[in-house]
């Protein structure tokens, strides 16, 4: 049962095939040990594509967020490597973190400006990016603001801009919307496909949401605990855009059921 | 029904309004009111008791005090300003300079941290006779003195302040590529700021206590004696009520510096940090 899944390669997700976009970044073979012995991540490998849009789903210590800051290069794998097929350019990468990790101290402008200041570039010269970008998040009225002023919602919308601010080739996100309530979560889930295509931009996306993974994706990785490893890829392959219409229909549903026997296998196998 | 739950609402938002405001008003009253009475009851002991002028002078004899001897005392308050200001400026470069380069290196720090510490714990009365055979010039060793007792509290809190900058924000930072310094001015540096602000109000005061005391045990007069100097001399002179009058300066140096130092400390917190964000309820 688990076969047939895990080959489905979507055709017509996102706007070109799949298999025919030119690729981005490769893991391979990278295990992750910490302090000697904990195996964090085991023999992974993921051919990400530029456009795509992957989830990495899987229960608490699968390694998926390990995953994502080896590819952030915040840690480095124990063996393994990971390579870039595009030139890894300043402001290539962002992340947006479960934690909106804004500055308390920066206006919602100069939060937004950070990619931008660390690469010196100056303010007035990205004065349109970053109102543009917050216009795309809606908070284009509230450029002056402080985090403080802000709800949980509208700092991760911030924190979302921050990341896209520059044009990302890559956005790492590492539950960014897990803290936050379903009304909230729906209405960010549509707004990130909006912007994702608008930005041209390709996301891995760490999530233990089902629903959420698949209304996102055009491809779910399963991931298992103990050791952390990939044990299966599943291929959502409805078209974008996907409205809420997309989030009530039957092949959400169906999508849904795979990605769930596929999680509770992963479960299965970690105990 | 819903007319008498108005009522009961409307009668419990007037009582909280009242409440706030009596607060509000009391915040001031109360401390002014304290004031007066004692001056009234340490007038009332000195009459009651007839008590001499030397062995506790009424509150009107301080003030005529300070009004009469004001020539002398106000060129001691300017030579006292002057050591607490410049201790305490250069508690801030050093405090905040030493803090930077405690979080930049490691080995810095464990190289140099116990002695930051040894100056602290060391009673200041007992370095400065040393001080005082070593430096020629009295207002150097005055302001050395006055550093040494008010730069640690700056240290501490500002490399406790540069060490806590959101880890988060921090992997943001390295994402993105900043270089040590572009983490240091962007991110460090702003986390520390209400750190440093808790160190500078302590040190503010500190400093004041440094100079008098490193004066106190200087020891020598002359034209350039602050306030301490003058409460010696005073107090060999039997002359209690220009004692009273000097400490009055004094103390109100220490609450002027303690008043500055927390509405600076406002004014660059206000708009962010949670310590000076006024709550609805």
């Amino acid at each position: 049962m688990m076969t047939e899944t895990t080959l489905a390669s979507p055709a017509q997700a996102g706007g070109a095939p799949q298999t025919t976009r030119p690729p981005l970044l490769s893991m391979s073979g990278i295990d992750k040990i910490f302090n000697g012995d904990v195996v964090a991540l085991k023999d992974m490998n993921l051919d990400v594509r530029e456009g795509d849009f992957i989830s990495l789903l899987g229960p608490s210590g699968c390694g998926k967020s390990t995953a994502l800051r080896l590819i952030a290069d915040l840690i480095h794998p124990t063996s393994g490597r990971i390579r870039w097929d595009v030139p890894k350019e300043p402001g290539a990468l962002s992340v947006v973190l479960q934690e909106p990790t804004l500055m308390p101290w920066a206006t919602v402008e100069d939060n937004v400006y950070l990619p931008f200041r660390i690469q010196g570039v100056s303010k007035s010269k990205v004065k349109d990016d970053i109102r543009d970008v917050l216009a795309l998040v809606g908070l284009e009225n509230f450029l002056n603001s402080y985090p403080r002023e802000l709800s949980g919602g509208m700092k991760m919308r911030v924190s979302i801009a921050r990341a896209m601010v520059t044009r990302p080739k890559l956005i790492l996100m590492d539950e960014p919307f897990a803290a936050l309530d379903e009304i909230t979560r729906f209405k960010l889930n549509n707004d990130l496909l909006e912007m994702k295509e608008k930005m041209q931009s390709t996301v891995i996306f760490v999530t233990h949401s089902v629903f959420e993974s698949v209304f996102l994706s055009d491809r779910i990785v399963i991931m298992a605990a103990r050791p952390g490893r990939v044990i299966e890829e599943i291929g959502v392959d409805a078209p974008y855009p996907r409205t809420e219409e997309f989030r009530t229909s039957a092949e959400y549903a169906a999508h849904c059921r795979r990605a769930s026997d596929a999680l509770k296998h992963a479960m299965d196998l970690a105990q | 029904m819903t007319q008498t739950q108005d009522l009961a609402i409307d009668l419990e938002e007037r009582a909280r309004a009242r409440r706030i405001r009596n607060e509000k008003i009391g915040r001031w009253v109360l401390p002014v009111l304290v004031v007066a009475v004692t001056i009234l009851v340490w007038d009332r002991i000195v009459k009651v008791n007839e008590l001499p002028h030397y062995i506790l002078p009424g509150p009107w004899l301080v003030v005529e005090a300070l009004i009469e001897d004001w020539g002398m005392l106000s060129d001691s308050l300017i030579v006292t300003l002057r050591i607490t200001m410049g201790a305490l400026t250069i508690a801030v470069l050093g405090g905040v300079g030493l803090a930077v380069l405690f979080t930049q290196s490691r080995w810095i720090e464990m190289s140099f941290f116990p002695y930051a510490v040894i100056l602290q714990v060391t009673p200041i009365v007992a370095i400065a006779p040393l001080i005082f055979i070593y430096v020629d010039s009295r207002m150097v060793g005055l302001l050395i003195c006055a550093w040494i007792v008010a730069f640690f509290p700056i240290l501490s809190n500002t490399t406790l302040g540069l060490n806590s900058a959101d880890h988060n924000l921090r992997d943001l930072f390295k994402v993105y590529g900043a270089t040590r310094w572009q983490r240091l001015r962007y991110l460090q540096l702003p986390s520390a700021l209400p750190y440093f602000l808790g160190g500078l109000r302590i040190a503010g005061g500190l400093s004041l206590i440094g100079a008098v005391v490193a004066e106190y045990v200087a020891g020598t007069g002359g034209s350039a004696s602050g306030l301490a100097f003058r409460i010696l001399e005073a107090s060999y002179r039997l002359n209690i009520p220009r004692m009273f009058a000097a400490l009055l300066l004094i103390a109100c140096t220490g609450v002027v510096i303690f008043a500055a130092t927390s509405l600076l400390s406002h004014l660059l917190l206000r708009k962010w940090h949670e310590s000076a964000l006024k709550r609805e309820t």
